[in-house]
C-alpha cells in the first residue's frame, strides 16, 4: 500500500466518521428515544428506548460513507465509471417509450382476462381492484404531467380539481339524481372551471409563489368540503352515491341487467372489470389529447414555457393564458379522474383529499420523468402496486416516496426517463435526445 | 373589551412563535431564493426533539422555580443544537447539490425533504399525539371579569415567557445580522453570491450558516409551541409552516422585520378570527390573506420590489 493510497483511506476513514456523528446527533434522539404514552401511568409521557435502531443507522451510514469514498467519491477510477460503461446509454431509452406503449396497452387491454383465468372470477378481483387504482393514479399523474412536466407549473394542489370532480358528481347526483354518464363530462368542465378561477390571479406569479399558493388553495377546497356540513355532509361524507350503467344497464342480478342482457351468468366481477375499462378508457384519453396537444402551438408554447419564461415573453407568447390552458386542462382531466373516483368508491369524505394525496401524485410524476408519459406508468404500477402488494410495508410508502423524490432531483433533475423528443423537426424524423444536453434556461 | 383584551395577548402570543419560524422561511429566501418546504417540518423536529428532553429528564411544574428554569434553558440549547443538525443536513442533502439546477428541482425536494420528515417522524415517535403536562402553569388574572361581560383576562406565565424570550432572541439575532462580520457576509451573499465568492466569502458555508440559524429559531419556536398548547403530532409542522410563510410574505420575504412584523400579525388575525368570527375556517382565513398578499402586494409590507433580471 502505497502513501498515498494510505493517505486516502485516512481521509475515507475521518470522512465517514463526521457522517457517522451526524447520523449519531440526528437519530440519537429522534430515533433513540420514543416519546411515548405508556400504559398505567395516568396518560403521561414515557420514554421506549431504542439504541439497537441507532446503531444501526449509525453504521449504515458510516459503512454506506466509507465504501462510496473509498471506491468512488475518492477512488482513481470509480466503480461508477466502470459501471457507466455496462450500462445502457441515455439515448438507448428513447426508443423505449416507442415499444414499451403498445405493449404496455395492450397488456392493459387484455389484463382483466388473462387475471380471470389464472386467478378465476372472485380471487382476480383483488387484483382488478389495484389495477383500477394504479391506473386513476396513473391518469391523475398525466393530469398533473400537463401543469408540471410540460408546463414547468409546480402544482401542489392538485388534488382539489381531484376533489371538486368527486364532489361534482356526488352533489349532482345527491341532489338532482344525474347519472354517472352525465355527471362525467359536468365535473370535469366544474373543475376546469375552477382551475381557471384559481389560476387566473395567482398565474402570474413566480414558480416557488405559484406552488405555495396551489397548496393554500387545495387546502381551503378541503377545509371548505370538512366545515359545510349542511351541504357535503362534512365529514361524515356523502355515501350511496350511484354506480355507472353500461349504456342503461346496471349491473344487478335481474331480468334487465347487464349479464342477463348479453346472456352471462351475473357475477359482480362484470362491475368492478367494467370498471376497469372506464378508468382505462379515461386515461388513455388523458394521454391522447396531450400527446395531440403537444404538437399544436399551445403545447409547444407550454414547454418553451417549462425551459424559460423569459424568453417566451420576448418572443410574443401570451404567458398567462399558456398556463391558464396547462392549468385548465391538468384540473379537467383531474376532475375526470375525481369522478370516476366517486362512483367507484361509492362514498367520499374530505378525507381523500388531503395534501398527502397531492403529493403522491407529485412524486409519481417526478419519478416517472418531468414530461414523460410512459415514466408515468411505470412510476404508478411501481410505487402503488408495489406498496399494495407489500401491505406489511404500507407506512412507510410515503417516507420511500420522499427520498425517491430527493434522490432522483439529486441524482437526475429531470427525472428518470428524460429524453425530449422535438415534437417538431425539420427532417421529420425527430429524435429524442437526452435531457442531460439541454441547456438550463431561466424562468 | 375585555374578551379583546383576551384575544390580543393569544393573538402576540401565537405571533411570536409564527415570528420565529418565519425568520427561518424569509432568510433563506433571502439568499438562495428558494421556499425552505422542510422548515416547517424542521420546527416539528424541534418540538419533538424538545419533548423527548422533557420526558427524559423528567422536568415536571412540580420542581423548584429555578431548577425548572435552569432546566428550560438546558433544553432549549440542547434542542437548538439537535434541531440544528437536522437543518443542516437537509440542506446538504437536498439543497446544495441542485445549486444552479432547473427552477423546479430545489422546490419539489424541498417537498420531499418535508415529506421524508413527516414520515420519519410518523414511524419513529408514533401517529398518535403527544399530550405534555403543563410545565408553566398559572398567571397573572388583568381583569376580574368586573366589566359587564363578566369576562376573565388572563396572561399566563407561559405566554410572558414566550414573548419575552421571542423578543430576547430577536433583538439577538438582528444585532447578529446587522453588527458582526457573520451577518455581513450573509447580507453580502443575499446581494450578490458571485461577487461575495470573488471577495473571499465562502458561499457554502454562509449558506449552511443561514440554514442552522433558521433551524435553531424554529425549534425555539417549537419548545414555546410545546409548553403553550401542551400537545404535539407529527402533523403540526405543515400548518405552522404554511402560516408562518404566510406571515413571512406578508411582511416581505428576505426582510427579518418584516418577519417579526408578518408573524404577529398572522398570530393576531387569526385569534381574531377564530375568535369573533369562525373557529372552523381560522385556516381558510391564514390561507387566504397568502393569496392575496401574493396577488395583490407580491413585495409584501416591508420588502423591496422584486426586479427581474435576465
Amino acid at each position: 500500500m502505497s502513501a498515498q493510497s494510505e493517505s486516502r483511506f485516512v481521509s475515507a476513514v475521518k470522512d465517514s466518521a463526521a457522517g457517522g456523528l451526524i447520523a449519531l446527533a440526528l437519530f440519537s434522539l429522534m430515533l433513540g428515544m420514543k416519546a411515548e404514552v405508556a400504559s398505567g401511568m395516568g396518560g403521561q409521557l414515557g420514554i421506549e428506548y431504542r439504541w439497537g435502531a441507532v446503531a444501526i443507522a449509525v453504521g449504515v451510514v458510516f459503512f454506506g460513507r466509507l465504501i462510496l469514498n473509498l471506491f468512488v467519491w475518492k477512488a482513481e477510477t470509480p466503480v461508477t465509471g466502470i459501471a457507466a460503461g455496462l450500462m445502457p446509454k441515455a439515448s438507448s431509452f428513447s426508443g423505449l417509450g416507442k415499444f414499451a406503449m403498445p405493449v404496455f396497452l395492450v397488456l392493459a387491454v387484455v389484463l382483466p382476462f388473462l387475471l380471470m383465468s389464472y386467478y378465476g372470477a372472485s380471487g382476480s378481483r383483488r387484483y382488478l381492484d389495484l389495477a383500477i387504482l394504479v391506473t386513476t393514479y396513473v391518469m391523475l399523474g398525466w393530469g398533473l404531467n400537463i401543469v408540471v412536466g410540460l408546463a414547468g407549473l409546480l402544482d401542489l394542489g392538485y388534488v382539489a380539481f381531484y376533489a371538486v370532480g368527486a364532489y361534482s358528481y356526488a352533489l349532482l347526483a345527491h341532489y338532482f339524481g344525474l347519472s354517472f354518464w352525465i355527471c362525467l363530462p359536468l365535473a370535469g368542465i366544474l373543475a376546469a372551471l375552477w382551475g381557471i378561477m384559481l389560476g387566473f390571479p395567482v398565474l402570474r406569479l413566480r414558480g416557488d409563489y405559484l406552488a405555495i399558493v396551489t397548496l393554500a388553495f387545495g387546502e381551503i377546497i378541503r377545509v371548505v368540503l370538512l366545515n359545510w356540513y349542511d351541504f357535503t355532509g362534512g365529514p361524515d361524507g356523502i355515501s350511496g352515491i350511484p354506480r355507472p350503467s353500461f349504456f342503461g344497464l346496471e349491473f344487478e342480478r335481474g331480468e334487465d341487467g347487464f349479464a342477463a342482457f348479453f346472456g352471462l351468468d351475473y357475477s359482480s366481477v362484470h362491475r368492478i372489470i367494467f370498471l376497469y375499462y372506464l378508468i382505462l378508457a379515461l386515461a388513455l384519453v388523458t394521454n391522447f389529447v396531450t400527446m395531440r396537444l403537444r404538437k399544436l402551438p399551445v403545447g409547444r408554447a407550454w414547454e418553451a414555457l417549462r425551459e424559460d419564461e423569459i424568453a417566451c415573453r420576448s418572443l410574443g407568447i401570451n404567458t398567462t393564458n399558456t398556463k391558464l390552458t396547462a392549468f385548465a386542462l391538468g384540473a379537467m382531466f383531474g376532475g375526470f379522474a375525481g369522478s370516476f373516483f366517486a362512483t367507484r368508491q361509492g362514498f367520499i369524505s374530505p378525507e381523500s383529499f388531503t395534501f398527502m394525496e397531492s403529493a403522491v401524485i407529485l412524486a409519481i410524476v417526478v419519478l416517472g420523468g418531468l414530461g414523460s408519459q410512459i415514466g408515468v406508468v411505470i412510476a404508478a404500477v411501481v410505487m402503488i402496486g408495489g406498496f399494495e402488494l407489500i401491505r406489511e410495508f404500507a407506512e412507510y410508502r410515503m417516507l420511500v416516496f420522499g427520498l425517491l423524490m430527493v434522490g432522483i432531483m439529486v441524482w437526475k433533475p429531470r427525472g428518470l426517463i428524460s429524453t425530449r423528443t422535438p415534437s417538431i423537426s425539420l427532417s421529420g424524423k425527430a429524435k429524442g435526445i437526452s435531457a442531460d444536453l439541454v441547456q438550463e434556461g431561466h424562468g | 373589551m375585555e374578551y379583546f383584551l383576551q384575544q390580543l395577548i393569544n393573538g402576540v402570543t401565537l405571533g411570536s412563535i409564527y415570528g420565529l419560524i418565519a425568520i427561518g422561511y424569509t432568510m433563506v429566501y433571502g439568499i438562495i431564493g428558494m421556499i425552505n418546504f422542510a422548515h416547517g417540518d424542521i420546527f416539528m423536529v424541534g418540538a419533538f426533539i424538545s419533548l423527548i428532553l422533557i420526558v427524559t429528564l423528567g422536568v415536571t411544574a412540580s420542581m423548584p422555580l429555578a431548577l425548572l428554569i435552569l432546566a428550560l434553558i438546558a433544553i432549549l440549547i440542547v434542542s437548538m443544537a439537535l434541531t440544528s443538525v437536522w437543518g443542516w443536513t437537509v440542506e446538504r442533502i437536498a439543497y446544495r447539490p441542485l445549486r444552479g439546477s432547473f427552477r423546479l428541482a430545489p422546490l419539489i425536494t424541498a417537498i420531499g425533504a418535508s415529506i421524508v420528515l413527516q414520515n420519519f417522524v410518523q414511524i419513529s415517535q408514533g401517529a398518535r399525539n403527544k399530550p405534555l403536562q403543563p410545565l408553566i402553569p398559572g398567571g397573572f388574572t388583568l381583569s376580574e371579569g368586573a366589566g359587564e361581560s363578566g369576562f376573565i383576562v388572563q396572561l399566563s406565565y407561559s405566554q410572558i415567557l414566550i414573548i419575552v424570550v421571542t423578543t430576547v432572541l430577536m433583538i439577538g439575532f438582528t444585532t447578529l445580522i446587522n453588527k458582526t462580520s457573520l451577518g455581513r457576509a450573509q447580507r453580502s451573499c443575499e446581494q450578490d453570491r458571485k461577487m461575495a465568492s470573488l471577495l473571499g466569502i465562502n458561499v457554502d458555508r454562509t449558506i449552511s450558516l443561514t440554514f442552522v440559524m433558521g433551524a435553531s429559531l424554529a425549534s425555539v419556536a417549537g419548545l414555546m409551541f410545546l409548553i403553550y398548547y401542551g400537545v404535539i403530532d407529527f402533523y403540526i409542522g405543515f400548518l405552522a409552516g404554511v402560516k408562518a410563510f404566510t406571515a413571512a410574505v406578508l411582511g416581505g420575504i428576505g426582510s427579518l422585520p418584516g418577519a417579526m412584523l408578518g408573524g404577529l400579525l398572522i398570530g393576531l388575525i387569526e385569534t381574531f378570527w377564530s375568535g369573533y368570527f369562525s373557529v372552523e375556517y381560522k385556516d381558510v382565513a391564514a390561507f387566504s390573506i397568502l393569496a392575496i398578499v401574493l396577488i395583490f402586494m407580491p413585495e409584501g409590507l416591508l420588502g423591496k420590489p422584486e426586479v427581474e433580471k435576465v
